[in-house]
C-alpha cells in the first residue's frame, strides 16, 4: 500500500483513458499530459496506459508500504526521497517507510508519479481514472490508501531519460476544427496573431481563455466534443475541453488541438501564456 | 430508405466528423442509427472506433492512430452509398416515473404562471406523448429529448442554480431532460424522476440508447420514495415497450 500522509491541492489516480462510453456521455478522463506519463511507464517498463499519480500545482506527502520502483515526470517540482533530492525521469528504487515529499511547484503545472506495474485500484467501467461521479471521489484524500504490488527486483534496460522538456513552450499547434469556416477574417486574425492568458477557470474539464474575441451568432445542434476542442461561444469567448471536459456540446467548435498541444496546455496554469498555430 | 448527402470532415487527426442536414427530424437519425449500425457490422471493428450520434451527426474517433483523411472519407462515403436496407436497430419506449410534487417541482409555480397554465395541465402535456432520444452527453447520461409540446416552451432561469438535485426533470426552451446527477443548472425544475439515469456499476449504466423513446407518468410522493429506496439498493424495475418491433 502507498499512504496518503497529505494529499496536496489535487492529487488523482489517472490511466490512458475510458472509452467505450462516450455515446452515454462519459468523458475520457485519463491523463492530463499523455506525453509525460508515457513516459514514465515507458522507463518503469510498464503497460503504456499503467495508472500513475496525477498531481495539480502542488504534490502530496506520501509513504510507501512495501519495495517497488518508482518514477516521476511532468512538471518540475522540488520532490524528496527521505530527504534526498530526487530527479525526473529516472528509476528509484523505495523500501517500506520510505517517504516521498513534494515541494516547490518550479515549472509546469501536472507531474506525474509511477510505479512497477502501475497502481492497482478498482477499474470502472474499463479505467482506473478518477472521475465524479463514475467513481466515488475524484482525487485522493489525506490518510486514504492505493494499492501497488511489491517488486523485490527490476533492471530496468534505461534507469534514466534525458527529456526535452516541453514546459517552456507556449504555442499550441491546432488543426481546424468542425466549424473553423465560421470564422470571420477578423475573428481569425485574434486567434492567430495574438497570445492569450489561461484564466483561473482552468481544470480537468475545460480552460478558459481570459481574452474574449469577436463573438458571433451561429447556432448548431449538440454534437460531439473531444479533449483538445476549443469552443467559441456566442459572447467570443474561448473553451478549450480537456480529459474530464463534456462528450457534446452545442457551441461552434473551432480548433482542435494536437495531442502534443493537449499535453503542453496541461502544463499550464492561471496567467501563463499560450497562443494557437495551425498544423501545417 | 432514402440516401441523404452527407458531408465528412475531419476533426483532429484521429477523428472524422459525418454530418448530416442541419435539422432536427427523426428520419435523419434513424439514417444515421442505420449507418452506424452498418458500419459496427460490416465496417469498423468496434473495439477501436468510438461511434457518437447526436442529432444530426455522427463523430467516429479511431482509438489507434491518425485516419489519412482523404483515404478515409472516400471509404466511408462509399460503405454510406451502398449501406444495405438493413432493419433498424431495435428501439425501446422507456416509461419513466416522475413525482411532480412541489418540493421537487420547485419551479412549477413560477412555470405555471409564465405559461398561463395550471399544474395539472403542465403535468398533462408533459406526459402525454412520448420523446424522442436525439443524444446522450453533457454529464453521463444526459438525454437530449425531442418533441416537447410547443405550451410546455419556456426561457431557461436566468440565473442558474449552483446546484441541481440528482433525477430532476426540467424545461428549457424547446428541450426537456432529467438531471442524472447533481450538477449546476439552469433549467426550470418540474419534478423528478425516481429511476436512476446512469449507474456506473452497472456494465450498461445508462439503459437508454440514441434513438429510444422516453415517455413520462406521474407518480405520487409515496410510490416516489418506494422507488428511491428500490434504487438505492438497485432492485428498481424498468419499464419498456418495443417500439418498433
Amino acid at each position: 500500500m502507498l499512504k496518503v500522509l497529505k494529499s496536496g491541492f489535487f492529487t488523482t489516480i489517472q490511466d490512458g483513458g475510458r472509452f467505450g462510453y462516450l455515446n452515454k456521455g462519459v468523458p475520457v478522463s485519463g491523463f492530463m499530459d499523455t506525453s509525460s506519463a508515457s513516459k514514465i511507464n515507458l522507463l518503469l517498463e510498464n503497460e503504456a496506459n499503467a495508472a500513475l499519480i496525477e498531481t495539480t500545482m502542488t504534490g502530496p506527502t506520501l509513504e510507501f508500504g512495501k519495495r517497488t520502483y518508482i518514477c516521476l515526470g511532468g512538471a518540475q517540482l522540488s520532490v524528496t526521497l527521505n530527504n534526498e533530492p530526487i530527479q525526473d525521469y529516472k528509476v528509484y528504487k523505495v523500501e517500506k517507510g520510505d517517504i516521498i515529499s513534494y515541494g516547490k511547484l518550479k515549472k509546469g503545472f501536472r507531474s506525474y508519479l509511477g510505479v512497477k506495474g502501475g497502481f492497482k485500484t478498482p477499474k470502472i467501467l474499463g479505467s482506473q481514472s478518477l472521475y465524479l461521479p463514475i467513481t466515488s471521489k475524484n482525487h485522493l484524500d489525506d490518510g486514504s490508501t492505493v494499492d501497488y504490488t511489491m517488486c523485490e527486483l527490476f533492471v530496468p534496460k534505461t534507469s534514466e531519460l534525458k527529456v526535452d522538456s516541453f514546459l517552456n513552450e507556449t504555442v499550441l499547434y491546432v488543426t481546424e476544427g468542425p466549424e473553423f469556416h465560421i470564422l470571420s477574417k477578423r475573428q481569425l486574425e485574434e486567434l492567430f496573431f495574438k497570445d492569450f492568458k489561461i484564466s483561473n477557470q482552468n481544470d480537468r474539464m475545460a480552460y478558459q481563455i481570459e481574452e474574449k474575441i469577436t463573438g458571433h451568432k451561429v447556432s448548431m445542434l449538440t454534437s460531439a466534443t473531444l479533449p483538445g476542442t476549443v469552443q467559441l461561444t456566442p459572447s467570443g469567448k474561448l473553451i478549450i475541453l480537456m480529459k474530464d471536459g463534456q462528450t457534446t456540446g452545442g457551441y461552434p467548435r473551432v480548433l482542435q488541438l494536437t495531442d502534443r498541444a493537449i499535453s503542453i496546455l496541461a502544463q499550464k496554469k492561471f496567467g501563463d501564456k499560450v497562443s494557437f498555430k495551425v498544423l501545417k | 430508405m432514402s440516401n441523404y448527402s452527407i458531408s465528412i470532415r475531419p476533426y483532429g487527426v484521429h477523428t472524422v466528423l459525418v454530418e448530416w442536414p442541419n435539422k432536427v427530424e427523426e428520419a435523419i437519425l434513424d439514417d444515421i442509427l442505420l449507418f452506424m449500425r452498418h458500419l459496427r457490422t460490416n465496417c469498423l471493428d468496434e473495439s477501436l472506433w468510438e461511434m457518437i450520434p447526436a442529432y444530426n451527426s455522427l463523430t467516429l474517433l479511431y482509438r489507434k492512430d491518425p485516419i489519412d483523411f482523404t483515404t478515409f472519407s472516400q471509404t466511408l462515403q462509399d460503405w454510406y452509398s451502398n449501406k444495405e436496407e438493413a432493419v433498424l436497430p431495435r428501439k425501446y419506449l422507456w416509461k419513466l416515473p416522475v413525482c411532480y410534487d412541489l418540493d421537487f417541482g420547485i419551479d412549477l409555480m413560477e412555470v405555471s404562471g409564465i405559461l398561463d397554465l395550471s399544474i395539472e395541465d403542465i403535468i398533462a402535456l408533459h406526459t402525454k406523448s412520448p420523446y424522442t432520444v436525439y443524444g446522450i452527453g453533457f454529464l453521463p447520461g444526459f438525454m437530449y429529448l425531442g418533441g416537447l409540446p410547443a405550451e410546455l416552451e419556456v426561457p431557461r432561469k436566468a440565473q442558474p442554480r449552483p446546484k441541481v438535485q440528482k433525477g430532476a426533470v426540467g424545461l428549457a426552451g424547446k428541450q426537456t431532460g432529467i438531471y442524472p446527477q447533481i450538477s449546476p443548472g439552469g433549467w426550470n425544475i418540474i419534478g423528478n424522476c425516481s429511476v436512476p439515469m446512469f449507474d456506473a456499476s452497472k456494465e450498461n449504466p445508462c439503459f437508454v440508447n440514441i434513438g429510444d423513446k422516453v415517455q413520462f407518468y406521474a407518480i405520487e410522493r409515496a410510490e416516489y420514495d418506494l422507488h428511491k429506496i428500490e434504487g438505492e439498493v438497485g432492485i428498481y424495475k424498468l419499464e419498456k415497450e418495443n417500439w418498433n418491433a
